[in-house]
């Protein structure tokens, strides 16, 4: 009996360690440094019903494949109360091209609609447990709680907008949006490893 | 005389081709057809990377890959390259890639822009993040989510050869 409470107690915190958001967790705020200077965080949009936050960089293809989808789902989801967070991940050291400078010269070129951040000492990736750009997370606000959604990737076709045919983010916004759990709440994409040292 | 030159010639280049060498014709595949190379169990080792010319940490460990792949020519292991470049890099890229990096192995490139689909099906344990491994026989199946360097392929394979 013991035993069997202990290893329970070890695995929780084992889980509490690793911190690793799963659909039903409450998110924490964050607070990172966007491309135009100032300080963000999600407390900073009382009116938000939730948020998409996709950590995404400059140097992956893959990401750069969604830039301009992601620009449009900003234009679609922002009135619906569902503002877009962008979070670079990566440490500039490790990957150059994503450094905080070459941040603001991406959002520039590409008219970013959305806060594109840096997430300075790399703490907030790995406590929602992010492992790839471009990686997902929908936080449904409740009170002044965030709780994870939906977790994932954009759309069913990363190399041709045009052949899309499910919608993840939008749809399970739409869902959200009428007080119904996503149908679909997680689902996996080729990415690029988030850059560490 | 000349007529043996020319056959040797000739075979100098079935060989060449054979083998592959930088001339290789690399398949496009969507992920049906892909599916079958990680269903085959015999008593060969393979070891499936999914890679891409893009990837910085899929390009450092290509070398222990290769290195790896020819220490193991006369034994019961195969590796198997699947790019995941966008099939339009093919000549820009991915064949100048396999050329620079002299690769003999068998390299596919894997179009299937859906992977939501599919990766689940490669390995339960893949977040979707390159560089990524699979290794298996027919008794053992092992997914490495990370960059693996020549002693942490050694240390998944070896026990596993058959002679």
């Amino acid at each position: 009996m013991k035993r069997a409470l202990l290893s329970t107690i070890l695995i929780m915190s084992v889980i509490a360690l690793s911190g690793q958001y799963q659909v039903g967790d409450l998110a924490e705020d964050f607070r990172l440094k966007n491309v135009d200077g100032e300080m963000v965080s999600m407390a900073d949009f009382p009116e938000a019903r939730g948020f998409v936050i996709i950590f995404t960089c400059n140097h992956c293809p893959y990401a750069v494949a969604y830039e301009d989808r992601i620009i449009e789902l900003q234009n679609k989801l922002r009135p619906l109360g569902y503002p877009i967070i962008a979070i670079q991940p990566n440490d500039p050291e490790v990957e150059p091209r994503d450094s905080f400078e070459n941040m603001i010269i991406r959002a520039e070129e590409k008219g970013f609609n959305f806060p594109y951040l840096l997430d300075e000492g790399q703490n907030v990736y790995p406590r929602f447990g992010a492992t790839h750009t471009p990686h997902v997370y929908i936080l449904n606000r409740e009170g002044s709680n965030y709780r994870v959604a939906y977790i994932g990737t954009i759309d069913n076709n990363w190399r041709d907008a045009s052949a899309v045919t499910v919608n993840y983010i939008t749809d399970a916004v739409e869902a959200l949006r009428e007080g119904r759990t996503p149908e679909v709440t997680n689902t996996r994409a080729i990415g690029c490893t988030i850059k560490t040292r | 005389m000349k007529s043996i030159r020319k056959s040797l010639l000739a075979l100098a280049i079935m060989w060449a081709g054979a083998t592959g060498l930088s001339s290789q014709d690399i398949p496009v595949i969507d992920f049906d057809s892909f599916r079958p190379i990680i269903e085959q169990r015999n008593d060969t080792v393979y070891m499936v990377n999914f890679w891409a010319t893009w990837c910085t940490p899929c390009v450092e460990e290509m070398p222990d890959l290769l290195r790896f792949a020819k220490d193991m020519r006369d034994s019961k292991f195969r590796l198997i390259l699947v790019s995941l470049d966008n099939p339009d890099h093919m000549e820009s890229r991915v064949k100048p890639f396999i050329k620079r990096f002299e690769i003999e192995e068998r390299v596919i490139l894997l179009d299937d822009p859906d992977a939501n689909r599919w990766i689940p099906i490669v390995s339960g344990e893949w977040s979707g993040a390159i560089p990524a491994t699979i290794f298996f026989s027919d008794n053992f199946r092992h997914f490495h989510g990370k960059k693996i360097d020549y002693e942490g392929i050694k240390e998944i394979v070896v026990p596993h050869l058959k002679r």
